[in-house]
């Protein structure tokens, strides 16, 4: 799953899509996720990365990143 | 030791400019001053034209330094060659900015007139180009230039509609000749909105096939030889009720582009435009109309750094005009409504006069 490349995202979680124009607001953890999933890392690595940083168990995580991946799909932010 | 340096003076224009009202629908006449207000390689003295007294560009002294109520359209071109005479001789006009559809028709049978005899320049779609994109001609237009075209038909009674719909199924899109658009999920609403656009606007009526997507916008000029000045696209964030942009933002969009230049170079579109297009899920482009005039949002692209408006002027005083290629994304526009205090004598005097 990749990234659209264009997408631009503040530090303070808005994102923009240039293409379509929607505006989107992330919450601190999406902002983190999304950075990653921007530089390519694998799912894998992004669970292990946030079980380090976060009291939370691996499979809560996993459903948490499944979820956003469904709606960055949605939302048409994800390549063909 | 003394030295001297030749610097070029800026030229001064007089620029005259229709379409100063500002309803919820709004001409583009206002923006189109602001933007010729912004322009660096000129100074500029608007003549703004008014129509009715309560057009409130009448009133903006900042924006518009004299205004004259010029005959409507109907009125015929004899008429309104006349009023332009009486204005060009006070003011000696170089350039005139027609900012609504319906007055286009007189303008372009009185361009060379105006150009000759009073020395009035415009950049304005021929006669051909402005027919050709005409709503009841779109669907052969597209089809000419390769451009997808929603399919549609032109019907002159509503009788004609139930075999339609087999064709087309629902939804479908009812369409007046000038303006107005409804969309119909049934029989009986297609009747209702052939019955209610057909008795303010006339016929035909066009049936178009109804795609789904998003619309996006683009506001661009061409030289009249295919090649385009400047072209921004534009995605509507807030509409009102009649579906028209009160907020939009300028996005990116490659394809867009590129089928606006496909269509400039085809055509030879001598002008502004807008497109409106609607773009599917599968990223497939319809062209849904083209307006022959800088649209009421023209000032966004200023804003993103094309003042076409400029350019435009500028192509045909023979003042270096600029072609543009870039612009910045996730520019916005958010419109407002502003009230002005004005005094009675000055609606007097328009009314009265019809100079203010």
């Amino acid at each position: 799953m990749k990234l659209k490349k264009d997408l631009a995202i503040s530090d303070s979680g808005f994102l923009f899509n240039p293409s379509s124009g929607d505006s989107f607001s992330l919450n601190p953890i999406g902002v983190e996720i999304f950075k990653l999933l921007q530089k390519g890392e694998s799912d894998d690595a992004i669970i292990t990365l946030l079980l380090n940083d976060y009291a939370v168990d691996k499979n809560t995580i996993d459903k948490d990143l499944n979820d956003f991946k469904i709606m960055l799909t949605n939302h048409k932010l994800i390549n063909a | 030791m003394l030295s001297m340096k030749s610097v070029k003076e800026k030229p001064t224009y007089t620029i005259a400019v229709t379409g100063l009202n500002a309803i919820d629908s709004p001409g583009p006449g206002v923006p189109v001053i602001r933007a010729l207000r912004d322009a660096t390689s000129f100074n500029v003295r608007i003549i703004g034209l008014s129509y009715e007294s309560l057009e409130p560009g009448i009133y903006m002294h900042d924006l518009v330094d004299k205004v004259y109520q010029v005959p409507y359209p109907a009125a015929g071109t004899q008429v309104m060659y006349e009023r332009f005479e009486y204005i060009n001789n006070i003011e000696n006009i170089d350039f005139l900015f027609p900012n609504f559809d319906a007055e286009l028709f007189n303008f372009i049978k009185l361009e060379e007139r105006l150009k000759k005899e009073l020395n009035i320049h415009m950049l304005i779609p021929t006669m051909e180009q402005f027919e050709a994109r005409n709503k009841t001609n779109l669907y052969e237009y597209g089809k000419k230039h390769g451009i997808k075209v929603p399919f549609a038909k032109m019907i002159y009674a509503a009788h004609e509609i139930p075999p339609l719909v087999a064709e087309f199924g629902f939804p479908l899109v009812i369409k007046g000749k000038f303006y107005d658009a409804k969309i119909a999920y049934t029989a009986e609403q297609a009747m209702q909105h052939f019955n209610k656009i057909s008795a303010q606007w006339g016929l035909p009526i066009i049936i178009q096939e109804f795609i789904h997507g998003t619309e996006v916008n683009v506001c661009g000029v061409s030289d009249g030889k295919g090649k385009l000045m400047g072209a921004v696209p534009m995605r509507k964030l807030y509409i009102t009720d009649k579906g028209k942009a009160w907020a939009g933002v300028t996005i990116s969009d490659k394809k867009l582009i590129d089928m606006t230049q496909k269509l400039v170079k085809e055509t030879k579109w001598n002008g502004p435009f807008e497109l409106e297009v609607m773009k599917t899920a599968d990223d497939e482009y319809y062209l849904i109309e083209i307006n022959p005039r800088f649209p009421a949002w023209c000032y966004l692209p200023v804003g993103a750094g094309q003042n076409q408006v400029e350019s435009t002027v500028n192509l045909v005083m023979k003042n270096n005009p600029v072609y543009f290629t870039k612009y910045e994304v996730g520019k916005m526009f958010i419109r407002y409504s502003y009230d002005l205090i004005v005094n009675m004598n000055e609606f007097e005097q328009i009314s009265t006069f019809g100079e203010l």
